[in-house]
């Protein structure tokens, strides 16, 4: 697949890292903020032919992970209702609410139904004009163009049999967050390459500036990671702290105008809680007034719904870069991917679920010397 | 965060509201929204996620990045040397 | 930190995150109802059978957890497999609901090194479906049964009330013999061995993917599903000395290799490059967030063979049309046992986990 193929080539992928390797002389930590690059840097065991000094902080941006309990206790109550046919993306459907998760209620019963694009659920609620049709709205940038699209085109065609339960989030603020968090240990961002094909990068000289870190624009495949790295760490090298697009051919500073038009209109910044971090402000998005009509929040009177996270693991710390997930004293114990504790450790692309797989299989001490229990290494029978 | 994917634009139906044309990746075809690239033309590649085409890709782009790959490269192999490498990036000139 | 996003105004002048508070739910794993992860094929699935059919009526026949079971009867080694299929649709790009029915069964019995010839078939209708249907179903299990070299033997059929079943379910069970001097199971797997792939994976999975509601997508891929006893045997007539067979069916390639590193407590090592998926697969897994590895087959068998008969079990499989596509895509390892690991095209590695449930398009 152009495009892709070319972006995998492991030739090029060896003199990038060469070139990594020629330029650090001293330890840098970076941040990849988003899931989809962290998803991509353990399928591809990036973090392993990376030199030593170059450590890989995995950021907060896996939408699914960072989806507050109080939103999934609503989704839960809302697909739990009889008139309510319920739609998600299918990695919704896993995360744990309080006491159950979205596959629970479809098996009790709930109309739970994984859609492809917000306009499926669109299209559903088209061929069942006598019930009630919502759309789990989560996610970055990136999917909230499609999301605002699926409500305009509701309101237009007069489907008021729609809503969406709206749960959209923003990277800037998150990286604001993390910069200003006490004992940060971020040095530089590889900003996620497709929330800026939407909004452009005009979000983040600022972010830069104050905070004295480059930020480099960074793709998906193998050699546009390697090549966001390379960057960063050159310009750290450097003393320099620029932003800088290493994914040209996705990402125009100006992001796409139709789409930041379409999120004008529709939505509306908000305070957002991530789940395991906590209150971030101006991080996120709500429908705006024009909109309210479609809020499934109102529709369904959940709003009252207050759910406090327990304390019992540290993935806020992780999702902040703060400690390794093995420094966590649940990690590899109580807390496994199919025993998870936190968020971190539910998605594919959470941080701690990462580390469990690739450590579980080196089995040694990682850098800062933690180490895994036997038992959980050798997970025969 | 954001899975997306770059396909080819096979065909375009410009009578459908929202714009919608459909989209090859590969040997896999599947409808997609071009609303939000409205000026898109059939032959030309976008960036695919939850069904909506997000961004134009741009050949050229890509072209450069991957020659600035190759130059590294050929660095590499005209100077062996990393420290010499370095000393040359540091010293600011690019690679040809 | 509970206030509700919603009803958050712009007073934001509180610190932006406070470390002290930063905390994590800890959510539910164990499920008290039966969930679509359960018959997935991955760990769910595993753990349904050892905490409930185990415990219940577990005997060290079923312990032993193959694709069917061996059994000693009046002198003879007997092959025993059941299995019931409920695809939707019935009918799908390169085969039907009758074909899976034959063709599943079938193949396990052959997984034990069987020659599979007697199947019984059980349907149950769903009043309201239309005799066409079922007639269409009933032929396709006549011919794949003609096309697999085995006789349906016996038969039953229920109706069951409108909302009650999904249209057809088709039930098979199968006998076979088992040549003397064949010891097929996943706990044979030794360090050394190699291991061999029929041929391209994911087909099957992908081919139904593209024609289900909600999903459907333009693809030219056909199921791959097919009887494999044929091809066993011509594996067999190399070599006695196969020690494993596997069809990687629900949870595809990598659950079926977890098993066996997990049965027989050794590692899997896998060259991610060898593998060979068609590029329609890897695309549609692409734009779908899904991984090849865990996409289901129908036709393709994963063995494990001593390393000194690798490469003329290889090209009798070659040979045959259904392994014209096989590979060697890796070989068993003392290292790390009861995972599986892929080094990756860029030369890194990565753990092939036994996938939890049925996997799931992601956006992330």
């Amino acid at each position: 697949m152009k495009y892709i193929d070319e972006f995998n080539d492991p030739d090029l992928a060896r003199r990038l890292l060469d070139e990594i390797r020629a330029t650090v002389t001293r330890p840098w930590a970076l941040m990849e903020v988003c899931g989809g690059q962290t998803h991509s840097i353990i399928r591809h065991g990036i973090d392993q032919l990376l030199p030593e000094q170059v450590e890989l902080i995995h950021g907060p941006g896996c939408p699914v992970c960072v989806t507050p309990l109080d939103v999934i206790d609503k989704a839960l109550e809302i697909a739990a209702r009889p008139d309510v046919i319920f739609c998600s993306f299918g990695d919704m459907l896993r995360v744990p609410g309080t006491d159950r998760d979205l596959f629970r209620v479809k098996g009790e019963g709930g109309d739970v139904r994984v859609v492809y694009s917000p306009l499926d659920a669109l299209e559903l609620a088209r061929r069942n004009p006598d019930g009630q049709v919502v759309f789990f709205a989560i996610g970055f940038e990136t999917t909230a163009p499609a999301n605002a699209m699926a409500v305009h085109q509701a309101r237009r065609l007069g489907l008021d049999n729609f809503s969406l339960l709206v749960s959209h989030v923003r990277v800037p603020p998150a990286i604001e967050a993390i910069m200003t968090a006490p004992a940060c240990r971020v040095q530089g961002f590889l900003a996620a390459g497709h929330v800026c094909s939407v909004m452009g990068t005009a979000e983040y000289p600022d972010l830069a500036e104050k905070h004295r870190v480059p930020v480099v624009v960074t793709g998906f495949e193998p050699l546009d990671i390697l090549e966001g790295i390379r960057r960063a760490v050159h310009q750290l090298e450097r003393g320099e702290h620029r932003v800088e697009n290493a994914y040209p051919r996705a990402v125009r500073d100006q992001g796409n105008p139709a789409a930041l038009r379409m999120l004008e209109e529709v939505f509306e910044v908000t305070d957002r809680n991530w789940r395991g971090i906590g209150r971030i402000p101006a991080s996120g998005w709500r429908l705006a007034d024009a909109f309210r009509a479609y809020d499934a929040e109102h529709r369904f009177d959940v709003s009252g719904i207050r759910t406090e996270e327990p304390a019992v693991c540290r993935a806020g710390e992780v999702l902040q870069g703060l400690i390794k997930p093995t420094e966590c004293e649940a990690f590899g114990k109580a807390c496994t991917p199919r025993t998870p504790l936190g968020a971190t450790m539910v998605s594919s692309e959470g941080a701690c679920a990462a580390y469990y797989l690739y450590r579980r299989m080196t089995g040694g001490p990682d850098r800062q010397g933690s180490r895994i229990p036997r038992e959980e290494m050798n997970p025969v029978g | 965060m954001c899975l997306a994917v770059p396909g080819k634009v096979v065909s375009i139906d410009q009578r459908a509201d929202p714009l919608t044309g459909l989209i090859d990746f590969g040997g896999v075809q599947k409808q997609a929204c071009l609303e939000y690239l409205p000026d898109i033309r059939v032959g030309e590649y976008v960036i695919v996620h939850v069904g909506f085409a997000l961004q134009r890709l741009d050949e050229e782009s890509a072209r450069a990045s991957l020659e600035l790959f190759e130059q590294l490269g050929l660095l590499e192999e005209e100077f062996g040397d990393a420290w010499e490498q370095a000393a040359r990036q540091e010293s600011g000139s690019e690679a040809r | 930190m509970a206030d509700l996003a919603t009803e958050a105004t712009a007073e934001a002048a509180e610190p932006a995150v406070d470390p002290a508070n930063w905390t994590c739910p800890a959510p539910l794993r164990d499920q008290p109802v039966v969930v679509m992860g359960h018959g997935g094929g991955g760990a769910l699935s595993a753990e349904l059978i050892e905490q409930v059919f185990a415990p219940a009526y577990g005997n060290p026949t079923l312990a032993a957890l193959t694709d069917s079971a061996v059994l000693g009867m009046g002198g003879a080694r007997l092959a025993f497999s059941t299995d019931s299929y409920v695809v939707r649709p019935l009918f799908f790009p390169g085969g039907s609901l009758g074909d899976l029915a034959v063709n599943g069964t079938v193949n396990d019995l052959a997984m034990s090194g069987a020659r599979p010839a007697y199947l019984s078939t059980a349907f149950i209708l769903e009043e309201g479906v239309e005799l066409a249907v079922v007639e269409r179903v009933a032929w396709a299990v006549g011919a794949a049964a003609e096309a697999a070299g085995v006789t349906v033997a016996t038969g039953d059929t229920k109706v069951v009330e409108s909302g009650h079943g999904d249209g057809v379910y088709v039930t098979t069970a199968g006998i076979g013999l088992v040549p003397d001097g064949v010891d097929i199971r996943p706990q044979r797997a030794r360090p050394g061995d190699a291991v061999i792939v029929s041929g391209p994976i994911g087909l099957h999975g992908v081919a139904i993917m593209s024609v289900r509601e909600g999903l459907e997508f333009g693809v030219e891929i056909a199921s791959d599903t097919a009887p494999l006893a044929d091809l066993v045997a011509a594996m067999l007539a190399v070599t006695k000395d196969v020690h494993v067979l596997r069809d990687p069916t629900r949870g595809g390639l990598g659950a079926s290799l977890n098993e066996i590193a997990r049965a027989s407590g050794t590692g899997v090592r896998l060259r991610e490059r060898a593998i060979p998926v068609p590029d329609e697969v890897a695309n549609a897994c692409g734009f779908l967030g899904l991984d090849p590895l865990y996409v289901a087959n129908e036709g393709r068998l994963v063995t494990f063979v001593p390393p000194e008969q690798a490469d003329a079990v290889l090209a009798a499989m070659r040979a045959h049309p259904q392994g014209a596509g096989a590979a060697l895509i890796g070989e068993c390892v003392a290292e790390h046992p009861g995972m599986v690991v892929v080094a990756t095209g860029l030369g890194g590695t990565r753990v092939v986990d036994l996938p939890l449930g049925e996997q799931l398009p992601r956006i992330c």
